[in-house]
C-alpha cells in the first residue's frame, strides 16, 4: 500500500525579553541554579504576575509577520497539573484566546519551489523550571531560572506531508523569529524546541490517521530522524495488523527511535480556566500599526527581492535570504561592490567554504562584508584576475591585510593589462615552445581552441599570475594563427 | 486606652499623654492576660512591636509623625510578613516564614504603625465561624461559648476585646463583614482592585480582597487612606487616585436614597436581627435619608456560583502547596506521587480539603462548561442586579448576616455553614463595596448593618457609616472582657 505521512508542529519559541513574562527576574542563560527566580517564580504564597509588555510586542510581531490575525482580545489561562519544576502547581498559557490567529508561513522545498504551511494559532505561556536527576544520589535537583520564561508555542495545521516538509517548516520559523529579533533561536540552548504529530494514512483517504505526539524534539536533524522513524513505526505497526494508539512519545537521539511516554488514557485534564489575576489583553490597532511599521524586511519578501530586483536565481535567493545575517552580510558585499551576480557567487562559494571548513557562523566570519566587496571591486575592475582574487581572499581569511587592496599590493598581484608587457611574453612562450606550436598548427582549426591553453599557463606563469588572462588569449590566438 | 479609637489614640500620642511603647507595652500585657481565652492571635511579635514603637516615637518627637504614626494594630495571618510567621491559619504553612510583605503590610509598615502580631483565621480563609484554623477556634469575646465568624474572627475579635484599636482583614464573601457584625465592630471590604492583593494569601482570587475592621467607620478611613490605591506589583488593582476618605466623613445625610433589597429581608432573617435593621432604618430616615425597597432578582444563586468559582480558583491557587519548595513535607515520601498526596493530606484541613475536591470537580473535563461557566454567566447578572439598583438608589442596606453570632460546633454541615454568607457573598461577585456596622444585640450578642454602594463608593459608605455612629452609640458598646483587667 502506498501511505501518506501527516505531520503537524508544535514550536516553542523562547521570547529573547530581558525579563521574566510574568517577573523582572532575567532571563539570562547559563547562569549558577536558582539565582534568577524571585518570589514570584518561586510561586511563594502572595504572589501575584505582571504581565511583560515586552513579551506581547515580540508575539505580537510574530503574528504580523506570518500575516496572521491579530485578535483585539487574548486571554491567559491556567493549565493545572503537579510536577516538581513547575513551582505554582500551574502553568499560565493561553488556551481559550490566544495572542495571534491564523497565519501562514511559507516553506522552501528542496527543489526550489514553495509551500504554505497554515499556522492555527500562536499563544504566549511561560516556561517551567528543569530537574536535575544527576548530582544528588537518588534525588532530584530542581533549578528555577527557565521558570517564567517567556515562550511562543506557535501550532500548525497538518499541512506537512514529509520529514523535509516539516524541517523546512521548522527552518522557515527560525528563520523569521531571527529575522524579527524576537528569538536567538539557539536549539541547542532549548530557545526552539518543538512537538511533533505524526500520522500516516492511506494514499488518497480523506480522514486522518491516528497521530502519535512526540514530546521536545531539538534540532533540525533530529525532527527529520523522529518523523521517519515513527512513519516506520506507524506504516510496519498497521501492516502487521496493529493499531496506531494516540499517545505521547519522546526521540531518544542516542537511540534513534521513539519511546512511548504515555497513552491517550493516562492523558493529564489540565482544568484550564482564566487566569484570574491577569486582565485580559486588549490590543489596540494604534499599537498594531506601531508594530508593523518596525518590522524588519522578512525572508520570504527578501527572497522575492533578491529574485525580481537582483536577479538571482530562486535558489540563491533562498540560501542568501535564509538568515537575517547572511542576507544582511550579503546585501553589504553587493553594495560595496555594485555586482548582485558575483557578490552571491562569492558568498556562496568562497566565503562559505570557509565558513564550513572552520566551523564559523556567518556573523564570526574572518572576512567582513565591505573587505569581501572591495575583493569583488578589484576582480571588476580588472585590477585582478580571478586566480589572484582566491589568493587575495585567502590572505584576508588568514588575517595578513585589512583589505583586499593592502593585500594585492604587498603580494604584487596587480594584472597586468598593458598590451606591450603581455605581448612581449607572448612572443617568448611562442619563441620557447616550438614543438607545441607545430601540434598547434597540425590540428584541425576547432580543436585548436583547447590547445592554446598550454600557451596561456605558460604566460600567466611568466607573469606570475598578473597577466590578464583575456588579453593573453587573445594575443596568443591571433599569434598562433598567424604563424600557421 | 484600649477601648479608645484611632484618632483618640493619636490625639493622646500628640498630646503626649502617653508614648506608642507606653501603649504597645500596656496591650501586649492585655494580649498576654486575655488571649489565652479568646485564641485571637497566632503569633505575638511582641520584640518587632516595641522596637516599631520606639522607632514611632522618636519620629513623633522629631516632628515627622503622620496620622497612624505609633497607632498599634494587627494584620491577619494571610498577609506575608516578613521575617514573620505567616500560616494562614494552616498547618501547611505552620513552618513558613515570609521572605517579603504584602504590599498592604509594607504600607502600613511605612505610615509608621506598629503591628503587635498575625491574627487566626479559618484555614486559608475558608470558613464563616473560624472554626477551621489549625491553631483552634476564636471565641467570641461577647459570648465565648459563640464563633466570632470568620474568616478574619481573629482580628474582628482582637478588635473587639480591646487588644488592638483596628486589624487588616480579608472578605471573600463576607469574611471582613461577618466577623464584624458578629463582633460588634466595623468592618469595609473595599472595590475588589482597590487594595493591593499583592502578598495576600490567595483563596479566590478574582474575589479576595483586604481591607480595615476597626471601632468605627472613621478609624476605618484612616486605614483606608493608607493601604488603598494602585500597585504595579498586583495587575488587577486599579489605576485610580485615592480621595482622602476622612474627608467626606461629616457631609449630612439629607437626600441620601436608601434602597432595601427585598431578597435580603425573607426567610431565614433572625427576628432581633431584622428588628436592629429595621431600628436602624428608622435613624437613617430621622437623619433625612428616603427609603424604598429595591429587587436584587439573582440573589439566591449567589451562593451557588460562589461555590462554584471559589473553589474552582481555590483548587488551582492552593495547589502550590505541594511539598517541594516551601511548607508542610510528609516525612520520608517514597517517591513523587507519594509526596504529594502525604504532604498534601497531612498539611490541609477538611474544608480545605472539601473545597480543593468541589474546584477540581468544577473545573474538569466534561463539567466546565455546566459548572464554571455557568457561574460566571450568573457572576454577569449579579453585578447587573446591583448596578441597576444604584441608578436608582445612593446606597443599599440590610443585616449583615441572617443570624447573630452562632454557638461554637453548632454548625456541623458544611452547606448551612454556607448559608451564613447569603447577604455578604453576592458583593464579592459584583466587586462593589460594602460595610458592616454595629447596630444592635440579640441578647448580648451583637448584630451588624450592612451598607452597600456601587464601585469605588467607599467614601459614600464611610460617610453614611460614619453619620450613624455619630446618631447612635451601638459601635461604642463593649463586651465584659474589654472592661476586665482594665
Amino acid at each position: 500500500m502506498q501511505w501518506e505521512t501527516v505531520i503537524g508542529l508544535e514550536v516553542h519559541v523562547q521570547l529573547a525579553t530581558q525579563s521574566k513574562i510574568f517577573s523582572g527576574s532575567s532571563t539570562a542563560f547559563g547562569a549558577e541554579p536558582n539565582t534568577q527566580a524571585n518570589a514570584v517564580d518561586l510561586g511563594l504564597p502572595g504572589v501575584l504576575p505582571v504581565l511583560n509588555e515586552q513579551a506581547v510586542a515580540m508575539a505580537l510581531k510574530f503574528g504580523l509577520g506570518i500575516n496572521a490575525e491579530i485578535p483585539e482580545v487574548s486571554v491567559f489561562d491556567r493549565k493545572n497539573y503537579f510536577y516538581p519544576d513547575l513551582p505554582k502547581g500551574y502553568q499560565t498559557s493561553q488556551m481559550y484566546d490566544p495572542i495571534v490567529g491564523r497565519g501562514e508561513v511559507e516553506v522552501l522545498l528542496d527543489d526550489g519551489s514553495a509551500k504554505v504551511i497554515r499556522v492555527h494559532h500562536a499563544h504566549l505561556e511561560e516556561d517551567a523550571g528543569k530537574s536535575l536527576h544527576e548530582d544528588f544520589h537518588g534525588m532530584t535537583g530542581i533549578d528555577l531560572n527557565r521558570a517564567g520564561t517567556p515562550l511562543l508555542e506557535i501550532v500548525s495545521e497538518p499541512d506537512m506531508r514529509s520529514a523535509k516538509e516539516a524541517v523546512g517548516y521548522l527552518r522557515a520559523i527560525h528563520s523569521i523569529v531571527t529575522y524579527l529579533g524576537i528569538s536567538d533561536g539557539n536549539m541547542a540552548e532549548g530557545s526552539m524546541r518543538c512537538d511533533v504529530n505524526v500520522s500516516v494514512r492511506p494514499r488518497g483517504q480523506e480522514e486522518f490517521g491516528t497521530r502519535a505526539e512526540i514530546k521536545n524534539v531539538n534540532s533540525f536533524r533530529f525532527v527529520e530522524r523522529a518523523i521517519a522513524y515513527e512513519v516506520e513505526r506507524q506504516i510496519e505497526l498497521i501492516e502487521d495488523g496493529g493499531k496506531v494508539v494516540q499517545e505521547t512519545r519522546l526521540y531518544d537521539p542516542d537511540a534513534d527511535e521513539t519511546r512511548s511516554m504515555r497513552t491517550k488514557e493516562e492523558a493529564n485534564d489540565y482544568r484550564y480556566f482564566p487566569c484570574p489575576d491577569l486582565l485580559p489583553v486588549v490590543v489596540d490597532s494604534a499599537y498594531v500599526e506601531h508594530l508593523r511599521e518596525s518590522l524588519p524586511e522578512l525572508p520570504a519578501e527578501k527572497r522575492a527581492r533578491f529574485q525580481d530586483e537582483l536577479g538571482l536565481s530562486a535558489y540563491d535567493a533562498g540560501v542568501l535570504s535564509a538568515s537575517r545575517a547572511m542576507a544582511e552580510y550579503f546585501e553589504r558585499v553587493k553594495d560595496v561592490c555594485g555586482d548582485a551576480k558575483q557578490a552571491a557567487n562569492w558568498v556562496q562559494g568562497e566565503l562559505s567554504g570557509a565558513l564550513n571548513r572552520d566551523s564559523l557562523d556567518i556573523s564570526d566570519s574572518s572576512v567582513d562584508a565591505d573587505q569581501l566587496g572591495g575583493l569583488i571591486t578589484r576582480v571588476i575592475d580588472n585590477t585582478i584576475n580571478g586566480k589572484a582574487a582566491k589568493q587575495v581572499f585567502q590572505a584576508l581569511w588568514n588575517g595578513e591585510g585589512d583589505s583586499a587592496d593592502a593585500i594585492i599590493d604587498a603580494h604584487g598581484l596587480k594584472q597586468v593589462t598593458d598590451t606591450g608587457a603581455i605581448e612581449s611574453m607572448v612572443d617568448q612562450v611562442i619563441a620557447d615552445s616550438p614543438a607545441q606550436v607545430a601540434q598547434y598548427c597540425d590540428a584541425e582549426p576547432d580543436k585548436r581552441g583547447k590547445m592554446i591553453g598550454y600557451f596561456v599557463g605558460q604566460v600567466m606563469k611568466a607573469s606570475r599570475g598578473t597577466a590578464n588572462p583575456q588579453q593573453v588569449n587573445t594575443l596568443l590566438k591571433d599569434k598562433l594563427d598567424a604563424l600557421c | 486606652m484600649h477601648d479608645k479609637t484611632i484618632t483618640e489614640i493619636v490625639g493622646a500620642l500628640d498630646a503626649g499623654t502617653i508614648s506608642s511603647r507606653e501603649l504597645t507595652q500596656d496591650l501586649l500585657g492585655r494580649i498576654d492576660r486575655l488571649d489565652g481565652q479568646l485564641n485571637s492571635f497566632i503569633t505575638v511579635t511582641a520584640e518587632q512591636a516595641l522596637s516599631a514603637a520606639d522607632q514611632a516615637d522618636q519620629q513623633r518627637a522629631n516632628g515627622q509623625a503622620g496620622p497612624l504614626t505609633g497607632v498599634p494594630l494587627a494584620i491577619k495571618d494571610i498577609f506575608c510578613t516578613q521575617g514573620v510567621k505567616t500560616s494562614c491559619g494552616s498547618k501547611m504553612l505552620d513552618n513558613f516564614v515570609a521572605p517579603y510583605d504584602a504590599t498592604v503590610v509594607s504600607k502600613l509598615r511605612a505610615a509608621g504603625t506598629v503591628s503587635l502580631g498575625k491574627t487566626n483565621m479559618d484555614e486559608f480563609a475558608m470558613g464563616s465561624s473560624n472554626e477551621n484554623s489549625f491553631y483552634g477556634p476564636v471565641k467570641n469575646p461577647w459570648d465565648l461559648t459563640a464563633v466570632p465568624g470568620g474568616s478574619s474572627g481573629g482580628s474582628a475579635a482582637a478588635v473587639a476585646a480591646g487588644l488592638v484599636p483596628a486589624a487588616l482583614g480579608t472578605d471573600t464573601g463576607g469574611s471582613i463583614r461577618q466577623p464584624a457584625a458578629f463582633c460588634g465592630i466595623t468592618g469595609l471590604k473595599p472595590t475588589y482592585g482597590r487594595v493591593s492583593r499583592y502578598g495576600m494569601i490567595a483563596y479566590a482570587s478574582s474575589l479576595d480582597q483586604g481591607g480595615p475592621m476597626a471601632r468605627s467607620a472613621a478609624d476605618c478611613a484612616l486605614l483606608l487612606n493608607t493601604i488603598a490605591g494602585h500597585d504595579a506589583r498586583d495587575s488587577t488593582s486599579i489605576a485610580r487616585g485615592v480621595p482622602d476618605y476622612s474627608e467626606e466623613l461629616d457631609a449630612p445625610l439629607a437626600g441620601l436614597k436608601i434602597g432595601l433589597p427585598r431578597e435580603y429581608f425573607g426567610d431565614g432573617l433572625d427576628a432581633d436581627v431584622e428588628t436592629a435593621i429595621r431600628d436602624a432604618i428608622k435613624v437613617f430616615e430621622s437623619l433625612g435619608a428616603s427609603v424604598r425597597e429595591v429587587s436584587l432578582p439573582h440573589t439566591s444563586y449567589a451562593i451557588p456560583a460562589y461555590y462554584v468559582i471559589a473553589p474552582a480558583e481555590a483548587s488551582s491557587n492552593l495547589s502550590r502547596y505541594d511539598g517541594v519548595r516551601f511548607g508542610h513535607r510528609c516525612d520520608n515520601p517514597s517517591d513523587l506521587i507519594d509526596l504529594y498526596k502525604r504532604s498534601r493530606a497531612e498539611g490541609f484541613g477538611d474544608e480545605v480539603k472539601r473545597r480543593i475536591l468541589i474546584g477540581t470537580h468544577t473545573l474538569s473535563e466534561g463539567f466546565f462548561d455546566a459548572y464554571y461557566k455557568k457561574a460566571q454567566q450568573v457572576r454577569r447578572l449579579i453585578r447587573q442586579d446591583f448596578l441597576g439598583a444604584f441608578e436608582e438608589v445612593d446606597v443599599l442596606m440590610g443585616p449583615a448576616t441572617p443570624t447573630p453570632a452562632f454557638d461554637l460546633g453548632a454548625t456541623k454541615d458544611p452547606v448551612s455553614m454556607y448559608l451564613q454568607d447569603i447577604y455578604t457573598i453576592a458583593i464579592n461577585l459584583a466587586g462593589i463595596p460594602g460595610i458592616s456596622v454595629p447596630a444592635g444585640f440579640s441578647g448580648k450578642r451583637p448584630v451588624g448593618l450592612q451598607i452597600l454602594g456601587t464601585h469605588f463608593s467607599e467614601a459614600r459608605l464611610l460617610n453614611v457609616a460614619h453619620q450613624f455612629q455619630q446618631a447612635t452609640d451601638w459601635h461604642l458598646r463593649r463586651p465584659e472582657i474589654a472592661e476586665e483587667n482594665a
